[in-house]
């Protein structure tokens, strides 16, 4: 995972509750096994008709949030099935931040253990975001969303922070203790 | 301590847990299937490209693997998938695979509970979402994302955050009209697919002690669609005698204690619950099937971890006994042994008598990837658990969700159908 920095964006607003993960990456693309490529497809109904056309009153066709790293979205983001192709898909496609007044459980880890930041905000503080029409800034080091005339303060797990800003997944960090690991397991006697 | 905070205290080796308490914990069940799998044999895959060697499991006699989401393999890079995960269970020496057409297989979570693969006061986590059903049997059961599943395959423990309970106490027995799954959609309906967001639902009450263990079982699995971490219910004789059937008889029950605390406690009188049928696109999008009585239907489908376990099969033979299907009708039990025992019974026959067709065990419609998936404005009334733009197919079919009963009785008119109001 790459060290998270600081994001420089617009936000893409999909302005929409319950967002499912069978919207996020379709059932048709969970065969493929790779953590990679799965950006093409990710909201691929949404995004494309039957015919592979793009659907241009889809938010992520406007040209406008092309380079769009953050992504504005509505109530219990991530529900359903438990596909970490979801957050693989977002990744891919460009997402690092995900802004959202509540998440899904298991999406919600799947982020950190990808390094994508999932936050938290209330609804008034997402309504300011919907409103705003310009380059934002997510600072994850001082907590801090800054859009114009606002900076926005949101909370985060102090381990889950660190993790994103060193790039460490939950793996990396086990791997930090590599050598207590197999000391360990060579005082074990194996039968 | 509730049940859920007494399992994660055993399993943590704490003597006390409270809600929000962060615990490392270990497991004792883990499992995937055909899609979490190889997402985790990719996990691994990076791994290894990192230079980390991974030569054996923390415990393979504590894995087990199902195929299910693509089986019967519907294209070649599902074969190439059913391939790769026998040389996975090969490699690290998993002997409880479930393979398709070897003997018993079937949907994970039907696995879970029919060949007591998970017993009372264990933990257990699985590569999907819909592993809360297992809880029915009163242990701790949550889905995780694969590198979750990738890290717990190596170490054998997950850290949790003790979720809070909220309490569904059903008093009095459920009318013969109505089943586990019209209970479950009204309590989604009243508390919306975030209301139990990182909580436990924890059913109980003398109305479930009434309740059969499959029944229990529907109640559990439906608990992810309220966005819950798990669901539960206190194991009881139901439940040791449904597990000494198949052969489980050791283990140690966990229970709450007698002053068990509760974020919120939540009541229904068994009496006044009715059919009930989620539109689409949501489950908590619901009404009473009386009340949907002109919509039309193309198709009904009896499948999934939720809605084809035998009393199902059951309650939808009862219907169709001696009876027509107006619309497509299609019947997949969820596990071999209950195809089997649906054969032994006399039910196959009643379903093929009434014009259905009955398939093999699988997930394929459910989550809309093959084996009978929706077309086009094509509507469907399934005892599936989920109805979401495309789910079982195309993003514009309609998937209406209801218990076996209402599916059934409305394969026989046609319409959605409350059971009492068929001739």
């Amino acid at each position: 995972m790459e060290p998270f920095k600081i994001i420089k964006s617009i936000a893409t607003p999909l302005d929409k509750v319950n967002v499912d993960t069978d919207q996020i990456i379709p059932k048709q693309f969970l065969k493929l096994v790779q953590k990679t490529g799965f950006g093409q497809y990710l909201f691929y109904d949404w995004r494309f008709s039957t015919d592979g056309t793009p659907k241009e009153d889809f938010i992520l066709n406007n040209p406008k949030y092309r380079d769009s790293k953050i992504l504005l979205t509505r109530d219990n983001f991530g529900c359903g099935s438990s596909r970490e192709h979801a957050v693989w898909a977002l990744l891919d496609y460009g997402f690092v931040v995900v802004i959202a007044p509540s998440f899904a459980d298991i999406f919600y880890n799947n982020c950190f253990k990808n390094g994508i930041l999932p936050i938290k905000l209330d609804r008034k503080k997402i309504e300011s975001l919907f409103k705003t029409n310009s380059e934002i800034e997510v600072n994850l080091e001082n907590q801090t969303i800054i859009i114009p005339n606002e900076t926005i303060s949101f909370d985060i797990e102090s381990h889950r922070k660190k993790t994103l800003l060193e790039g460490l997944d939950d793996i990396s960090i086990t791997l930090q203790y590599e050598d207590k690991i197999s000391q360990y397991e060579k005082s074990q006697i194996v039968f | 301590m509730n049940i859920t905070e007494k399992i994660l205290a055993r399993a943590a080796g704490k003597t006390s847990l409270s809600p929000d308490d962060v615990v490392f914990v270990n497991v004792d069940k883990v499992m995937v299937h055909d899609v979490s799998g190889p997402g985790v044999i990719a996990v691994f895959e990076k791994l290894k490209k990192k230079g980390m060697k991974i030569e054996k499991l923390w415990d393979a006699s504590k894995v087990w693997v199902a195929e299910d989401h693509f089986v019967p393999s519907p294209d070649k890079v599902s074969a190439q998938n059913i391939v790769l995960l026998s040389d996975f269970t090969k490699q690290f020496g998993i002997s409880k695979h479930f393979k398709y057409g070897m003997g018993q297989y079937g949907i994970c979570h039907t696995l879970s509970h029919e060949e007591a693969m998970v017993l009372p006061g264990e933990v257990y986590v699985g590569g999907d979402s819909h592993t809360n059903t297992t809880g029915a049997l009163g242990a701790f059961a949550a889905g995780l994302g694969h590198t979750d599943v990738a890290y717990v395959l190596l170490n054998g423990k997950i850290w949790f955050k003790v979720p809070e309970t909220l309490y569904f106490k059903l008093n009095g027995k459920l009318p013969n009209h109505v089943m586990a799954k019209d209970f479950i959609l009204k309590i989604i309906g009243d508390i919306g697919t975030d209301g139990a967001a990182y909580k436990t639902m924890q059913f109980g009450g003398n109305g479930i002690l009434e309740m059969s263990v499959e029944e229990r079982l529907t109640l559990t699995n439906m608990t992810t669609e309220a966005g819950a971490k798990s669901g539960i219910i206190e194991p009881d004789q139901k439940t040791r005698d449904y597990l000494a059937a198949r052969g489980a008889t050791k283990y140690d029950e966990i229970h709450g204690d007698a002053n068990s605390e509760y974020e919120k406690i939540y009541e229904y009188d068994a009496s006044e619950l009715e059919p009930i049928v989620a539109k689409p696109f949501s489950p908590e999008n619901i009404a009473e099937a009386r009340d949907l009585s002109t919509t039309s239907l193309d198709k009904a489908y009896i499948g999934s971890c939720t809605g084809a376990k035998y009393e199902d099969l059951q309650a939808v033979a009862r219907i169709l006994k001696g009876r027509q299907v107006k619309i497509r009708t299609e019947i997949l039990p969820a596990a071999i042994s209950i195809f089997r025992k649906a054969m032994d019974e006399g039910l196959v026959k009643i379903f093929m008598d009434a014009g259905a067709v009955v398939g093999p065990p699988t997930c394929g419609a459910c989550c809309g990837a093959h084996m009978g998936v929706l077309a086009k404005d094509e509507v469907c009334i399934s005892t599936t658990n989920r109805n979401f733009p495309g789910r079982m197919g195309h993003v514009e079919s309609k998937t209406y969700l209801a218990s076996p009963l209402v599916v059934a009785a409305s394969a026989v008119t046609g319409k959605i159908t409350d059971p009492r109001d068929l001739k």
